[in-house]
């Protein structure tokens, strides 16, 4: 490969300055942690660091660094279909752009929010002094980020996917998509796809076994409950994409000859490989946020949630369903009359239980004394843009009528009005609503209000075109159209409105800076008058999450505890035991991308010897002795002074 | 640390008990992992192209011997197990060298088995037929492979540190591990060879 082929991407000016701004951005991080002297501080407290608090701010950093990378490939995207015939991205970028900017915001955005979330979360929720595996715990962060940035360097080095991020067969095949686009694909999901399960096997034992004493499963909190069902989700699906991956990896390297054309592959084998994880994954996205709103809004409708059993059978239909609907992906590429209605039938039946979620959250609402705080807004937007993008969904679940809207622009716009009410909002209400456990101090509100506007209202500005578009016959993916069409009137609304979206996301992120620079510090630990028991400890909350864990008896044990006057946090303070910081997950993982790099070129022996390296570090870790350490009774009395306050 | 004299070693703390717990749930996932390849395999059995299908390359005698190996060794880490709860760590070592010795022999005989499909032609890139059979089997030794790397680590520390909540603790994940190659052979067995053979 000459070195024009290898850096290919760069003769582009848009991608080039991409590139560059993101090399910029790195030189001026190492430079100012140089600079500042803060390499061991940084070192000792991020990168080895196995706190899952930790870890979790670590997800939502890299979340929100890719929310604005997938971000900047939609307005590309929409700037390029603004105005038929336009020259500003070629075909070829544009494969690639929608490409990346469809992986980026499942995989390494959605996905790695809902983690960074549960992190945080979910051991303080349900009274835990951490995860069942915090080592683990790390090993997952830096898989998955060592697969986001393989990903990324795509854009830099060798050409990035461009055969659509459900990659079909024979499009993602060396025939059609010749470049090492899609070599990166298959190992950058890999890299990320090991870590996500990991988690998932971390989290579902978190889950079951280290619960405060007396909280049954009955008595966990919705997001909790969410949770779970995530990760047993993720730890049935993963493994379906781990193998689909491993084997295009294959067909696309070592000549086998699975989704070939001839030699009796089967390119439908990778459209049904795909969706049988990647329709659960939709759900693995949009659960966690359906228990965050069902926190936001118990909390400031100040009620308790309405009809919680039932939300928890809901979820619990919805996830086995999630397996069961795979095919509405491709009713059109030729099974049976029989195949397309049992599956039509399936995914329609998920409108149900979904159904009685949306009512459950309205009749929580019900004569309640609602406060419009931002998370609050934002899951009161969810509910009738979420409900637009159902509807259209029931629509799309009718095999017949797909034929129309099949691979529109009117599928586009159905889910993005799923994706965003539910995961974005969702985990936007989560970032706002958490922001204070998290760093002690609150996010200002009418700056986080001001981003919830123009976000609402863009979106809808930006999308709701794309439904008449694609009832009008435009075609998904298409580069460019001629004026002819009269397409271009709706295109470019929908520009202005993903400029609008831009502007948003920007107040969001300002909001960061604002708050850092503006905002009180030491913050009560119950800002919100809270429900859970996360509001039971200080924020930010300290290592050990709490001196003394809860004992609990009911739902909501932390709100009567506090309306009775109890204080369910007292009790005599013992030492706690800790483990101990360790670099090698981040060393391991290093060795993994350096595996899966040179693995994208077919470099083979320097591939082998990094994983050599690897598989060492792991024999390494399995030799270690390393027992922990006890956090003091001394110490744990001081730190609980300093956090309440009084010195 | 917390130790419950009245449960086995490998039981005996919260974190060890968590260990068991997590491997169970991670076996779930393997189980999942092998489930998608049989599924594969099961697509594209018949799908030969112009290359030969099962029964043309299929020997009864080393797949045999194979299960035969592989289920002896079962057998003989369950009762490693057995010594480990007896606290006999001598007995408990040697169990575990005669399975990673058995899995060894599996292994051999599983090589020797690729390359004479090779010599017949029948390379992994004949046909889809021989892609997904070559990736089932090969994952599945791929498994064995690791598994006798990492018997090896912990028969190192067992022999070093002697049985304690961590060792036992470990061996006995590992036990799991191989018990569920064993299961996942066994339906390699019935329904890739046999079934093969048969039509
Ligand atoms: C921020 C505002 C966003 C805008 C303006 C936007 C715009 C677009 C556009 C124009 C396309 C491609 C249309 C085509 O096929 O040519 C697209 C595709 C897609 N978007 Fe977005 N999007 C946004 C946010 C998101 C988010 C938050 C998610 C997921 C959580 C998402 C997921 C996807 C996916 C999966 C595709 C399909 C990619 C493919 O065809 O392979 N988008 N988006
Ligand atoms: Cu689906």
């Amino acid at each position: 490969m000459s070195m024009e082929e290898l850096f290919h991407p760069l003769q582009e000016p848009m991608i080039l300055a991409a590139a560059i701004s993101i090399v910029v951005g790195a030189v001026v991080v190492v430079a100012g942690l140089t600079y500042f002297k803060k390499w061991g501080y940084f070192y000792k407290n991020w990168l080895s660091t196995v706190d899952h608090k930790k870890i979790g701010i670590m997800y939502i950093a890299v979340a929100l660094l890719m929310l604005f990378r997938g971000g900047i490939d939609a307005l590309l995207m929409r700037a390029q279909t603004a105005v038929p015939d336009n020259g500003l991205l070629d075909a070829q970028h544009y494969n690639e752009i929608f490409t990346t900017h469809g992986l980026i915001m499942i995989l390494f955005m959605a996905m790695p929010f809902v983690i960074g979330l549960m992190n945080i979360v979910i051991p303080l929720q349900i009274g835990a002094r951490d995860v069942a595996f915090p080592r683990l715990n790390a090993v997952s962060f830096w898989a998955f980020a060592a697969g986001c940035g393989l990903l990324n360097l795509s854009f830099i080095i060798g050409g990035s996917p461009d055969a659509g991020w459900t990659a079909y067969f024979p499009l993602a095949s060396t025939d059609f998509s010749p470049t090492v686009g899609n070599n990166y694909y298959s190992l950058a999901l890999q890299l990320s796809g090991i870590g996500t399960l990991l988690t998932g096997v971390n989290f579902i034992t978190t889950i079951f076994k280290m619960r405060a004493p007396g909280m049954t499963l009955m008595k966990m909190p919705m997001f909790s409950w969410s949770i779970l069902i995530t990760n047993v989700i993720i730890v049935f699906a993963f493994p379906v994409l781990t193998v689909a991956l491993a084997l295009m990896m294959l067909d696309r390297q070592f000549g086998t000859k699975f989704f070939a054309m001839t030699d009796g592959g089967m390119d439908m084998l990778w459209a049904n490989l795909f969706w049988v994880w990647g329709h659960p994954e939709v759900y693995i996205v949009i659960l966690p946020a359906f228990g965050i709103f069902s926190e936001v809004i118990a909390t400031f409708a100040r009620k308790n949630l309405y009809g919680y059993k039932s939300m928890v059978m809901s979820m619990v239909v919805i996830s086995l369903l999630s397996f069961l609907v795979w095919a509405h992906h491709f009713y059109t590429m030729g099974h049976g009359v029989m195949v397309n209605s049992v599956f039509s039938i399936t995914t329609m039946a998920i409108a149900v239980p979904t159904g009685v979620k949306m009512f459950n959250w309205l009749l929580t609402m019900r004569h309640g004394k609602i406060q419009f705080t931002t998370p609050m807004l934002y899951a009161l937007g969810f509910i009738p843009i979420f409900t637009i993008g159902g509807v259209t969904g029931v629509m799309l679940a009718m095999a017949s009528a797909d034929y129309q809207y099949h691979n529109t622009m009117f599928l586009v716009a159905h889910f993005h009005y799923v994706l965003i009410p539910g995961t974005v909002f969702g985990v936007l209400a989560g970032y706002h609503f958490w922001w204070p456990k998290m760093f002690g101090f609150r996010l200002n509100e009418k700056l986080g209000k001001a981003g919830f506007w123009f976000i609402a209202i863009s979106f809808n500005v930006t999308f709701f075109p794309l439904f008449i578009l694609g009832l009008d016959g435009y075609a998904r993916r298409m580069y460019t159209y001629s004026a002819s069409t009269g397409y271009g009137p709706l295109n470019m609304l929908s520009f202005i409105g993903a400029l609008g979206l831009a502007v948003g996301f920007a107040l969001i992120c300002y909001n960061i800076y604002y708050s850092w620079k503006h905002m009180p510090r030491n913050e009560k630990a119950d800002v919100w008058d809270g429900r859970s028991l996360e509001w039971a400890t200080h924020s930010p909350v300290p290592e050990y999450n709490f001196a003394i864990v809860p004992n609990v008896s009911r739902l909501d044990e932390f709100w009567f505890a506090k309306k009775e006057g109890r204080d369910i946090t007292a009790g005599k303070i013992e030492k706690i035991h800790m483990p101990n910081n360790t670099g090698t997950p981040f060393w391991t993982s290093g060795f993994l991308f350096l595996a899966a790099f040179f693995a994208v070129f077919s470099l083979w022996i320097p591939a082998i010897i990094s994983m050599l390296v690897v598989f060492g570090f792991m024999a390494l870790r399995s030799f270690e002795n390393d027992h922990g350490r006890y956090i003091s009774v001394e110490e744990i009395t001081e730190t609980e002074k300093s956090l309440r306050g009084d010195k | 640390m917390k130790i419950d004299s009245s449960l086995p070693l490998e039981y005996s703390t919260e974190e060890n008990r968590l260990k068991i717990f997590g491997f169970w749930i991670f076996l779930g996932a393997e189980i999942m992992l092998f489930a998608t390849l049989f599924a594969v395999y099961f697509t594209l059995h018949t799908r030969t192209g112009s290359g030969p299908d099962g029964a043309e390359i299929f020997e009864l005698t080393p797949v045999l011997l194979e299960t035969f190996l592989l289920l002896a060794s079962s057998f003989t880490i369950g009762l490693g197990v057995h010594a480990m709860r007896l606290g006999n760590k001598k007995a408990m070592m040697t169990f575990f060298i005669i399975t990673l010795i058995l899995g060894l022999g599996f292994l051999g005989i599983e090589i020797d088995e690729f390359v004479t499909y090779v010599h017949e032609g029948a390379t992994i890139t004949t046909s889809a037929f021989l892609s997904a059979l070559m990736t089932l089997l090969g994952t599945h030794g791929a498994h064995v492979t690791f598994g006798f790397f990492w018997g090896v680590a912990i028969l190192i520390q067992v022999a070093r540190r002697g049985l304690n909540p961590q060792t036992a603790n470990k061996a006995f994940i590992f036990s799991l591990y191989w018990h569920f190659l064993d299961v996942v052979w066994i339906f390699i067995f019935s329904f890739v060879y046999l079934k093969g053979l048969i039509s």
